[in-house]
């Protein structure tokens, strides 16, 4: 029988269709797996106990001829970002060390209502800050295809666990990048939606005006069937866009005809520089099979984009800085163990429960909204915003998506940049101006790293609510990629062979 | 340790007051501001358990999220337009953040820069009938936070506690915070004026049906800013701002306290903190509370999670149009209808009795017996429970209750107990009529039985009577009534007597 | 030409309730100092004539119907409590005064 845990999600959810497979059976392949490497690769900071009995109620259900979704009985795994009744969320925090919380996020609730099996919560940098997960209060997790080195963050987690087939589906959260910089460094595809186009309810927020939830991988398809169940209106969050979405899924299956690139017009942006030489080799080949297909390349100026990251590293910090100012000690979470005041006990819990990067854009961000800094810092950032907003919408006057490189360079070696915060943040300089203006991006694997091997990733923007053109786009090239490298990339990845959970 | 104070008139020599006061109304919508927690400040979920009316947001529980009770919009605007503010046709919610433990999510979520009603006025009317025009600068849309109760110390209070419990019910509650402009010139009546506008916003509240409006459950709550200076000074002094002073005789004595202490520092050469202070209801003083500081330093932001209020010219003007008539001329218009004197018109005005006796009158009573009952015995009643009268009972069964005087049921006297019964919550008038078995004996039979005792028993009484001494027939009638345990009319027993004597 | 100092840093750490070690009041104003000094560019481009921009997706207007909907149970309020009394949340001496 075919290793379950290789299948997509569009090839397994066929055959739990057609009854050859049971979900039951394709979640203890998959909890197998776990066990098998994720002591080594530690995607999983919660692994669910009810994952087999869920799957057989979805069995139960499709035997007695109930109609399920496309989707049901396919395994999920859930980055900790987001809260779950039947397991802890912690957003890799030790300040939220056993949290249960009393409701479902939306997306995960809207996953439980279409069938899909939570397999478990992935690991991330410690409330979503980092871009290596090494930030996580509970150890890094490891890149598949170099235990050595970092998985991208903030959901390395989610990423590593599909990359290592731990998990067919996975959900991630995308402030500046945390979905699309993991896909490039772990070979495996990313999108961040339109801001509103998916709930953030439920989602423990980093940067409300920035955050947005997104499907984590292995193929574009993949990502449009899983965008399909978590998209759409919420009525708790009052950000949620009313849009009447078309089906992601369907855009990505037209896509993979390679029809829509005959004329597409693709943005390159002049300004975006600072990627390794391996990454810009990549990507021009990558550029050069879409001109081959038929698309129009063009130039494009985004003058703006060089004061993004700044503006990002203001906005971030001061929303973070009043977004955790909930871990307090008093309703929920950790409590400091000292004598004293409850603005000591306050003060001692968020000392010792939050870890140092947190503590740092804590009060980054609450140097940033400070009396006397408001208009520099934060009032800026905003208009720098503005105007990235403004170098979007003159170049999708012009271009149909906008492609840059996904991140700067291949994974690097957990530790690396650990203590140079500025080198970190760097990492985030493709992917940060999206969540500034709101608009969808996703990145697809676009090869293996000349110098390296390790994996690269392009990345494709598109205007507000053009989430489906980006499927249609990635799809078709991740065709063309697929046929020329006989088969997906992460075939190519080494085996993992060992380290029990 | 008792503050010195300067005599009242003395400081008012010397110094000019000048007032702003900041008023705090809990809207009545069903659910809460920013979640569908039910509304404590709602008579629906009045008085429900400690934690009970709890959705996540009110907790700030992770990933919870705000979302804006579209009712508390249409409150708040009709209230701005009441205030005689603009409406801003774009204005916003920002987060306010400082650490508090009734806090849940440790900011509040407030209007900063931009409120959605701004500048304004509204008419003050004064014991004597004078207006004082007072000077809105805004009204902005935010949320209550929760409530703690101080274990261990004194007297519940916040110093010497070794514990705090926090009860969650009403973060979230959503309110409206007027804020005046300075108000000058109010001189020798500046506690007068405090008083009067804190009545005057009750009554618009009341009137446009946003809030219970009781201030005894903190539906309405004052801080009140004081400072003075010197006669001829242009400069404003420095001011303190004593907190939730939450009833209209209060605002009124604290105002004229901090008058009186502020002069006193001034006089001596001496400078006033700014501060916050308290108010404390029982010594009729105010102690230092919190320093202005730089933790003051609350880091405004647009709240990221909710979205600018826009509303349209036509529902600005939708709810213009239904506007009720504004405290002062209805005072005007309805002084004239029931023909009271100023004095009567007066005593109903200052106990915010106005509507009471309005509804009362609508009910089927005349303008003197509602005024009668309002300002008479349920305000004695109200006075000595501490409570604001008209929360006591309501307008319909006032009337109802003058209904049973005016056909006989009730004597004056029993209807004062049946008001009583009414009060503790016994029912209707007519249902503690009937509990109490307190309506006035109409059976002449029984009424005939005890005369005949009553005469039987003082033949010497009988005889004056019988001789032509009319008023002999005040002790037969006294014996009767206590025989009768009042529940007899009296005028009716005198017939009787008078034609038992004869027979 | 930033202005972090160590006395800025343990004040920030008052306003955002963490206490900080010695060690990482020292290590955050170096850290703060490259980081405040690289993002300060902001201000560069952020000229009075371009405006703010708060929410990526310009929307107004987003309200609920005021109609009670659910809520939690005591017992799930009080889950994750730190320590109650059984129907309040139970925190040590309060120092400052309300707001
Ligand atoms: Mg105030
Ligand atoms: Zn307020």
């Amino acid at each position: 029988m075919t290793d379950l845990t290789r299948l997509t999600a569009a090839d397994l959810a066929a055959k739990l269709a057609s009854g050859e497979v049971s979900s039951a059976e394709a979640t203890e392949a998959h909890l197998e797996r776990i066990r098998e490497v994720d002591g080594d690769v530690h995607a999983f900071l919660h692994v669910s106990d009810s994952a087999v009995d869920v799957a057989r109620s979805i069995d139960e259900r499709r035997a007695a001829g109930e109609q399920l979704h496309e989707l049901a009985g396919v395994p999920l795994a859930v980055k900790d970002v987001l809260v779950t009744t039947d397991m802890p969320s912690t957003s890799g925090s030790k300040i939220l060390e056993g949290y249960m919380s009393p409701y479902d996020a939306t997306v995960v609730a809207k996953s439980r209502a279409a069938g899909l099996v939570p397999l478990g919560k992935t690991n991330m940098d410690e409330f979503a800050m980092g871009s290596s997960t090494e930030h996580s209060a509970y150890g890094p997790t490891r890149n598949p295809w170099d235990l050595d080195r970092i998985p991208g963050g903030s959901g390395g987690g989610s990423a590593a666990a599909v990359a290592a087939f731990e998990a067919p589906l996975a959900l991630g959260s995308d402030t500046g990048g945390s979905i699309r910089q993991p896909a490039h460094v772990t070979g495996t595809v990313g999108f961040k939606p339109t801001y509103g186009g998916v709930s953030r309810y439920g989602s423990i927020a980093l940067a409300s005006s920035l955050d947005q939830v997104g499907p984590v991988t292995r193929t574009v398809l993949d990502a449009g069937l899983l965008h399909d169940v978590i998209g759409g209106h919420d009525p708790h969050d009052a950000t949620s866009l009313t849009t009447d979405w078309p089906s992601f899924a369907a855009a990505a299956r037209e896509g993979a005809t390679g029809q829509v690139l005959k004329g597409l017009k693709v943005g390159l942006v002049k300004e975006l520089v600072g990627f390794s030489s391996a990454v810009d080799q990549s990507f021009t080949a990558a550029v050069a099979k879409l001109e081959q297909a038929g698309a129009e390349v063009v130039e494009i100026s985004a003058p703006h984009f060089e004061y993004a990251t700044a503006a990002y590293y203001l906005i971030l910090p001061a929303e973070a800085s009043s977004n955790l100012a909930k871990f307090d000690s008093v309703r929920f979470g950790m409590r400091a163990d000292v004598a004293g005041t409850v603005e000591d006990v306050m003060s001692a819990t968020r000392g010792a429960g939050f870890g140092p990067e947190v503590k740092r854009r804590i009060i980054l961000g609450t140097y940033a909204l400070s009396a006397g800094y408001y208009d520099a810092y934060y009032g800026s950032a905003q208009k720098v915003r503005t105007l990235i907003q403004q170098d979007f919408a003159a170049a999708f006057a012009n271009v149909d998506v906008i492609a840059t490189p996904s991140a700067p360079t291949t994974a690097f070696k957990l530790g690396a940049k650990l203590d140079d915060p500025l080198a970190m943040y760097a990492n985030d300089l493709a992917t940060i101006p999206a969540n500034l203006a709101g608009i969808p991006g996703i990145s697809i694997p676009s090869g293996l790293s000349a110098e390296d091997g390790l994996p690269i990733g392009i990345q494709f923007l598109a205007p507000a609510h053009e989430d489906a053109r980006l499927y249609r786009v990635s799809a078709a090239l991740e065709a063309i990629l697929v046929d020329e490298w006989g088969g997906p990339l992460l075939d190519r990845a080494p085996a993992l062979n060992g380290g029990a959970r | 340790m008792a503050a010195k104070l300067m005599d009242f008139d003395k400081a008012l020599e010397m110094f000019e007051p000048v007032i702003g006061l900041e008023v705090h109304i809990e809207l009545n919508t069903r659910t809460k501001m920013f979640s569908a927690a039910g509304n404590p400040a709602n008579e629906e979920f009045h008085g429900a358990e400690p934690n009970t009316l709890i959705a996540p947001v009110d907790l700030g529980l992770p990933g919870a999220m705000p979302v804006v009770n579209a009712e508390a919009i249409l409150s708040s605007i009709s209230l701005g337009l009441a205030l005689g503010c603009s409406i801003a046709p774009s204005s916003r919610f920002a987060r306010k953040n400082y650490f508090y433990p009734d806090l849940g999510k440790n900011y509040q979520i407030s209007q900063y820069d931009e409120p959605i009603a701004f500048e304004g006025s509204v008419e003050v009317e004064l014991e004597d009938g004078e207006i004082i025009v007072v000077p809105i600068e805004r009204a902005h849309m935010e949320e209550d936070a929760g409530k703690l109760t101080h274990m261990g110390g004194s007297s519940g209070r916040i110093q010497g506690a070794s514990s705090s419990l926090v009860d969650y019910n009403r973060a979230g509650v959503p309110l409206v915070e007027i804020v005046t402009h300075p108000i000058y010139g109010t001189e020798h009546r500046a506690p007068e004026v405090a008083k009067a506008y804190l009545g005057t916003i009750r009554d618009i509240a009341r009137g446009l049906g946003i809030s219970e409006a009781r201030m005894e459950r903190g539906n309405v709550r004052c801080d009140a800013n004081v400072s003075l200076r010197p006669r001829g000074a242009e400069k404003l002094g420095t001011r303190t701002e004593t907190k939730n002073v939450n009833s209209m005789r209060s605002v009124e004595r604290a105002v004229r306290y901090e008058i009186r202490r502020q002069a006193v520092i001034l006089a001596e050469g001496g400078s006033i903190t700014q501060e916050t202070r308290h108010w404390h209801e029982d010594t009729g003083e105010t102690s230092p509370g919190r320093p202005k500081s730089d933790a003051d330093d609350y880091r405004y932001f647009p709240e990221p999670d909710l979205l600018p209020v826009e509303p349209s010219e036509k529902l600005i003007e939708d709810l213009r149009a239904k506007l009720p008539e504004a405290p002062a001329p209805k005072r005007r218009r309805l002084r004239a209808e029931w023909g009271f004197t100023p004095l009567e018109f007066q005593d109903v005005a200052n106990g915010g009795l106005t509507d009471a006796v309005e509804q009362t009158i609508a009910a089927g009573a005349t303008p003197a017996t509602a005024r009668k009952w309002w300002t008479g015995e349920i305000a004695r009643i109200a006075n000595a429970q501490d409570r604001d009268a008209a929360d006591l009972v309501s307008p319909a069964h006032v009337a109802a209750l003058q209904k049973l005087v005016d056909d006989g049921t009730l004597t004056d006297k029993l209807a004062r107990q049946v008001l009583e019964g009414v009060i503790a919550g016994e029912g209707s008038p007519q249902e503690v009529v009937d509990q109490r078995g307190l309506a006035v004996v109409s059976d002449d039979g029984a009424l005939i039985a005890a005369i005949d005792d009553a005469l039987q028993s003082q033949p010497d009484v009988l005889e004056k009577i019988k001789s032509g001494k009319v008023q002999a027939a005040g002790a037969i009638i006294g014996a009767v009534m206590k025989a009768m345990k009042g529940q007899a009319d009296a005028a009716r027993v005198r017939e009787l007597v008078l034609e038992r004597a004869q027979a | 030409m930033s202005e972090i100092t160590p006395d800025l840093v343990r004040h920030l750490g008052v306003l955002a309730r963490i206490q900080l070690s010695e060690d990482e009041v020292t290590s955050l104003t170096g850290e703060l100092d490259a980081i405040v000094s690289s993002i300060a560019q902001v201000s560069e481009v952020a000229t009075s004539d371009v405006a703010a921009t708060s929410h990526p997706i310009p929307l107004v207007n987003v309200f609920r119907e005021d109609v009670p909907g659910d809520m939690l149970t005591l017992e799930q309020t009080l889950q994750n409590a730190p320590d109650s009394d059984g129907s309040r949340f139970r925190v040590t001496a309060i120092l400052g005064e309300e707001q």
